[in-house]
């Protein structure tokens, strides 16, 4: 047992017991981060942060939703509207909050992506970012389908259906999701419980994974240059705080992230209370009615581009059906951000704009996931169904040629 | 050397409870997301046609799903396969659900389609695919007959032989 003593306070007392100082040495004052970094770097904090504040909403709404098919509607438009004292102001946060949130992730994710902070070590950080990806749409989705509305309903219906896809055991995969054969009150309290328990412990778990998969490789810079941290952190140390190339997470760090993270919120809070509705469907303020398919079903902006690339192939290719060639290209799209850092076949570490290939790839890119998301919302008839299968097809081009470009580009800049 | 037999045998004697402990608990987790019995058993819808419409649609609800009715008038395209003869009348029996994702597709009376507004899809009268992402004709759903009666959720005759025609074709 650890030597123990007379304690000279408070902090003293916890220190002989929980090492306190040491901690905090650890984790905060001497994490290393590196100087030459900016505004985009703070998007993990925000993150962060956000998580907290839909955490937080959440709890306010739990307390009055009913995850009942006959009172959901009702215990959200009504209770929590109209009753609740600022039960308005939660949720509009809470939804609001769930929108945003995939926007600071798309610049997170692509930030990373364009800095090429996904290899060379850093690989873990991008599969365990990828993998909260994955929880953060499954709580998105799940989340959505609680209020009981028509596009709630038909939402779930939909992406409940995508299951069908699976050979042999698909249609019975199906009716084991929703606990019926229909989208049904089982179907909604069981989404309602990984809302708000199983899936928000995971995304806890994974975010956890996500800080740790930094300690080892350290957070990328601006130029890709790998810095020796033990020399730099000596020197900082030692007092030459100027010319050493890091800085501790707390307080210097931090303390601009904080300032970042001001400036998010006051643009948060400005959308929360002044332009909420782009978060609140006109069409889920009518209740579900399994009856009566809305006349356009989409899905919330951040999903549109996968919900396009599934959409996009419409016609029946090689004796492969339409439906499956959607499954299949919405399985790839989902799937092949994850092998990222191996797909990227040049060791190069550098800002997109240094590297001639990857440059261009990387702008497409963003081209098509912005035409992707615009068509996605627009109903798939005529010209616009070409588009979503040009548009479609070209994604997926882009992610089988990039081993080709990345080769490519590393022979032509030795 | 004696300790190390007996630690593997611990190991081992614990790799076996816990195997079979996580087995049997994966199987209880998978019954309990099943439908329950409630839902399984909820039911039989009769519909009486004596009241249908030539050319207009009705849809009935069944296990949840809307079921779309349709009796033809003489103008429609008759199939051989699909429709449903009771008596001199041929009606479309069909879970109006599209094949695609499940969407509830419409009744287009003028170019006698049903239309599926999520993703575009079109069936004819008999709810074949013609146009879009739908991979096989709307589903028809187990049915009897019994006089002017419609039973939805048993196995009658006609269901039987049009499972099987449709099964070979």
């Amino acid at each position: 047992m650890a030597e123990i003593e007379k304690s000279e306070g408070i902090v003293d007392w916890l220190d002989q017991r929980l090492a306190i100082k040491k901690f905090n040495k650890v984790m905060m004052t001497e994490y290393w981060i590196p100087k030459d970094i900016n505004f985009l770097w703070a998007m993990g904090v925000i993150l962060a942060s956000m998580f907290g504040v839909l955490l937080i909403s959440g709890i306010f709404l739990l307390m009055y939703y009913k995850p009942d098919t006959a009172q959901a509607f009702d215990s959200v438009n009504y209770t929590i509207m109209q009753e609740v004292a600022y039960g308005w102001l939660f949720r509009h946060i809470h939804g609001v909050g769930a929108s945003v949130i995939f926007l600071v992730i798309y610049i997170h994710m692509f930030t990373g992506i364009y800095y090429g902070s996904y290899k060379k070590g850093r690989e873990m950080i991008w599969i365990s970012g990828m993998l909260l990806f994955v929880l953060f749409s499954a709580e998105g989705f799940s989340g959505y389908m609680l209020p009981w509305g028509q596009m709630s309903y038909w939402a779930a219906y939909v992406i409940t259906n995508i299951f069908g896809g699976i050979p042999i055991i698909g249609d019975e995969l199906v009716v084991w999701i929703r606990g019926n054969f229909f989208v049904s009150d089982a179907t909604l309290t069981r989404f309602f419980m990984l809302h708000v328990l199983l899936i928000p412990l995971m995304i806890m778990g994974a975010i956890g994974l996500h800080f740790y998969a930094l300690r080892i490789p350290h957070v990328n810079t601006q130029t890709g240059d790998s810095i020796d941290f033990d020399a730099e952190s000596e020197r900082f140390l030692s007092g030459d705080k100027k010319n050493s190339k890091v800085i501790p997470f707390w307080p210097v760090f931090l303390a601009k992230d904080f300032f970042v993270l001001s400036t998010f919120l006051v643009f948060f809070f400005y959308l929360v209370f002044f332009h909420y509705n782009f978060a609140m469907d006109p069409v889920n303020f009518d209740p579900a009615n399994d009856l009566k398919t809305p006349a356009h079903i989409y899905p919330e902006w951040y999903f549109l581009w996968s919900y396009e690339v599934l959409r996009g192939f419409f016609f029946d290719i090689f004796g492969i059906s339409a439906f499956d060639l959607g499954l299949m290209a919405f399985a790839f799209a989902n799937g092949v951000f994850f092998v990222l850092p191996w797909l990227d076949r040049s060791p190069t570490v550098a800002p997109a704009n240094q590297r001639p290939y990857f440059k261009v790839w990387f702008w497409l890119l963003i081209l098509v996931m912005i035409v992707l998301s615009v068509y996605g919302k627009l109903p798939p008839t005529g010209a616009n169904a070409w588009v979503g299968f040009v548009s479609s097809v070209a994604f997926l081009v882009l992610f089988i040629s990039l081993p080709l470009v990345t080769i490519l580009e590393r022979r032509s800049t030795k | 050397m004696q300790n190390k037999s007996r630690r593997a045998f611990m190991g081992k004697a614990f790799a076996g409870v816990a195997g079979i402990g996580a087995i049997a608990s994966l199987v209880a987790m998978k019954k309990t997301w099943d439908p329950l019995p409630s839902a399984l058993s909820a039911g039989f819808t009769t519909v009486d046609l004596n009241s249908a419409e030539a050319g207009k649609l009705n849809v009935v609800k069944w296990r949840g799903k809307p079921v779309f009715i349709l009796k033809h008038t003489p103008e429609l395209e008759k199939d051989e396969v699909r429709d449903v003869v009771i008596g001199s009348d041929r009606y479309t029996v069909l879970i109006g659900l599209c094949t695609h994702l499940g969407c509830i597709p419409t009744w287009n009376p003028g170019d006698s389609k049903f239309k599926c507004a999520c993703h575009g899809g079109e069936f004819s009268a008999s709810g074949v695919q013609q146009f879009g992402p739908p991979p096989r004709p709307l589903d028809i759903p187990p049915f009897k007959v019994n006089g002017t009666e419609l039973v939805l959720g048993e196995e009658g005759e006609q269901y039987k032989k049009i499972l099987a025609a449709t099964l070979v074709s």
